[in-house]
């Protein structure tokens, strides 16, 4: 879109970790050899994804490695990554981290809307986000008991319960994570978007797997 | 908007001392008789004045060319303007010069008509702020206020006096609500069809509704929003006060926008419309008699304590499709606590469910209704009761006064009987709700499809809203919760 830029997922995910989003143990790498060490140090099995802030469709461009079990795997994976990147895709990095598991999939983000201005969302996320359409939004700022509401809003509100041998979902977590997005709105005035997806829950805890922030330049 | 309305300017479209219809007209099809018809016809005490061009008498009220010519000691503090657009600045500017406080616009040729009628608009709002007239309107269709008996509209009905105040983007659907407040008997204070809503906007009446001691909730039709913020910002002081039910068109239109982020393209605009609502406490209601309802339940029921329902029934299949529709919102059907089952026991054969539905099962005599309606109401863990089967044998007893054996083989005393049960059920049920300070809702399909039936007449007598069937009732009932539920959650 013209007038805004958008972050690289590390940049986006360092923004939201400020504002008590929960990230991943993440690190960025400039070669295979500093992927590796980066590796060691979060552990096995890891995940290795191209990250740059021209780079917005990791997925369908196959710029995603999961489970890669040991040194071996993750410096081939981010020789092949380094190599996959384009010339207009601007400067680029692997970012290595851990592989999360989850079943749970969940969607939380920020919008900038032309007639209500900046509002809060949280959905049932992952891939079929937008065709699932299972969301609730708020004008920013809210209150907890706005957070909690918008729990409670959702269709699918019974995954934060126990499903399938998953303990309950963190409820307090999910709301610090709202009210942490709209204290950005809030403060950052340059940021557009937020869209936290997937937001996977992690043995009860929510975790931002994935994350774009888009600032207006 | 550019001044905020002061209430004492508000008095003069709700409570004014006289109206002058400005355009007022002979011929029966037009707006400007139509208009002095109703304000004439429906009971206003104040004084009534028209203005014509040509002079002469229209339904026994002599005009005078212009509001200039009104008698001297005449208070008049509204103006009925039925003039072209064309002739509209100068009629405002009579307005000011006769100390006329408000005029409402049912003229159209405004924002509605293109660039030039949008020119034009503005020149009439820039005008009344300068002089400092209310402009409601233009391209209104009128205005009703009950305790004042002013029926100032080009459309009809006059609805009952009652509690609720309609303020409508649309005119039509003004006199939609004010048609079920006609077949209801749940009445209105105060109706106004916002119109072009040039100068004073749907939220500034809704304000004022808020204040309003003859209003208990507002009932408002909205389409575009113009500015979606600010318009929650201002209704949220509104809920604080009072519940505002809302019915939104449009909800598809605009639909979701191009955006490059997963969470822009789930913004559609009725998304965010809805979860403005439930921030600021905004009764949302998907349909035209959904709204009316809801409206019409908080003006009559008090605000349940929980979500606990117990439903009353003497009609089996009725309490059971009641019950689903409990489970699927957010109300709880309540188990049965054992005392209250214990203590219903004691008045019924065995035969009854004895369990939520609480369904008499035909064991019921002369007191028992009132008594378990009283019961279940008067109990801890009960917020809430629906009584169904309301009318049952009285529409057996009409079937018995027309048919030929009426009134032998004692016909006359057993339907006089049936008829006085059915009364005394239904002020039963709207007795014990005022002694417990808990909603009762009765519902029977009676209520439309035999109005006159005496059950159903007499829950209207009670000044409650009889409910056509049981999932509306559940659904009004859900959406008082829902606001109870908002009010305590942030300390209101």
């Amino acid at each position: 879109m013209a007038g805004t830029v958008t972050l690289s997922e590390a940049e986006s995910k360092q923004l939201l970790a400020t504002y008590r989003v929960p990230v991943p143990d993440e690190r960025t790498a400039a070669t295979a050899d500093a992927a590796v060490i980066a590796a060691g140090e979060i552990g096995y099995p890891a995940v290795a994804k191209l990250c740059g802030r021209g780079i917005a469709h990791k997925t369908e461009r196959g710029l995603v490695r999961l489970g890669l079990a040991d040194a071996d795997a993750v410096r081939a994976a981010a020789t092949e990554l380094l190599v996959a990147a384009r010339p207009d895709d601007g400067p680029v990095e692997v970012l290595v981290a851990p592989m999360l598991r989850g079943t749970r999939e969940l969607i939380a983000g920020l919008h900038t809307d032309p007639e209500f201005g900046r509002c809060v969302m949280v959905g049932v996320g992952g891939v079929l986000a937008e065709a699932v359409a299972d969301v609730s939004f708020r004008l920013v700022p809210i209150e907890r008991v706005d957070a909690e509401e918008m729990l409670d809003d959702l269709r699918g509100s019974a995954l934060l319960g126990e499903v399938r041998g998953e303990p309950v979902v963190d409820r307090g977590a999910l709301v610090g994570i709202l009210l942490g997005l709209a204290a950005l709105a809030e403060a950052e005035l340059d940021v557009l978007s937020v869209d936290v997806n997937p937001l996977v829950v992690v043995e009860g805890k929510p975790v931002a797997v994935d994350a774009l922030v888009e600032l207006r330049t | 908007m550019s001044v905020e309305p002061a209430p004492e300017r508000f008095r003069a479209l709700f409570e004014p001392r006289g109206v002058v219809v400005a355009g007022a007209s002979s011929h029966p099809g037009k707006f400007g008789f139509v208009a002095l018809h109703n304000i004439l016809t429906q009971g206003y005490a104040g004084a009534v004045f028209a203005t014509n061009l040509e002079g002469g008498e229209i339904l026994g009220v002599p005009t005078v060319a212009s509001i200039d010519d009104l008698p001297a000691d005449a208070p008049v503090d509204l103006a009925f303007i039925c003039t072209p657009a064309a002739a509209n600045l100068d009629v405002v500017r009579a307005c000011a010069r006769r100390g006329i406080g408000a005029a409402f616009v049912t003229s159209a040729g405004y924002g509605e008509a293109g660039e030039a009628g949008r020119a034009a608009e503005a020149e009439l709002v820039a005008l009344a702020d300068e002089l400092g007239i209310l402009l409601a309107g233009p391209n209104g269709q009128g205005v009703v206020s009950m305790p004042a008996l002013l029926c100032a509209q080009i459309v009809a009905p006059c609805p009952p006096r009652g509690r609720i105040a309609v303020a409508s983007q649309s005119g039509n659907f003004v006199s939609s609500f004010l048609n079920y407040a006609v077949q209801t008997g749940i009445g209105i204070s105060r109706a106004v069809s916002a119109g072009n809503a040039a100068a004073v906007t749907v939220p500034d009446y809704l304000e004022h509704y808020a204040a309003d001691p003859e209003t208990a909730v507002g009932l408002a039709y909205v389409e575009g929003v113009r500015d979606g913020r600010g318009f929650f910002e201002r209704v949220r002081g509104v809920t604080t006060l009072k519940p505002l039910v809302v019915l939104k068109g449009g909800a598809t239109a605009g639909g979701q926008r191009a955006a490059a982020s997963h969470t822009g393209a789930l913004a559609g605009d009725d998304r965010i419309f809805d979860g403005a609502c439930r921030q600021v406490g905004v009764t949302r209601a998907a349909t035209v008699e959904e709204a009316f309802e809801a409206a019409a339940t908080f003006a009559t029921q008090p605000l349940p304590r929980g979500p606990r329902v117990a439903v009353v029934t003497t009609a089996g299949g009725w309490g059971v499709v009641t019950a689903d529709a409990i489970v699927r919102s957010e109300l709880t059907l309540v188990p049965l606590p054992a005392d209250l089952r214990d203590a219903i026991d004691a008045k019924l054969p065995p035969r009854w469910s004895r369990n939520n539905p609480i369904d008499l099962a035909g064991g019921e005599t002369r007191d028992t209704i009132p008594e378990v309606l009283e019961l279940a109401a008067a109990h801890d863990e009960v917020d809430a009761v629906v009584y169904l089967g309301l009318g049952i044998q009285s529409n057996q007893a009409r079937m018995m006064r027309e048919g030929r054996f009426y009134p032998g083989y004692g016909l006359d005393r057993i339907v006089a009987y049936h008829e006085r049960q059915d009364e005394r059920f239904a002020t039963a049920a709207a007795d014990v709700s005022e002694a417990t300070g808990k909603p009762i809702l009765t519902a029977t399909e009676l209520a439309i499809t035999s109005p006159d039936n005496p059950g159903p007449r007499a829950v209207r007598a009670s000044g409650r809203l009889c409910y056509a069937s049981s999932n509306r009732a559940v659904r009004a009932l859900e959406h008082l919760w829902r606001y109870a539920r908002y009010r305590r959650s942030r300390g209101l």
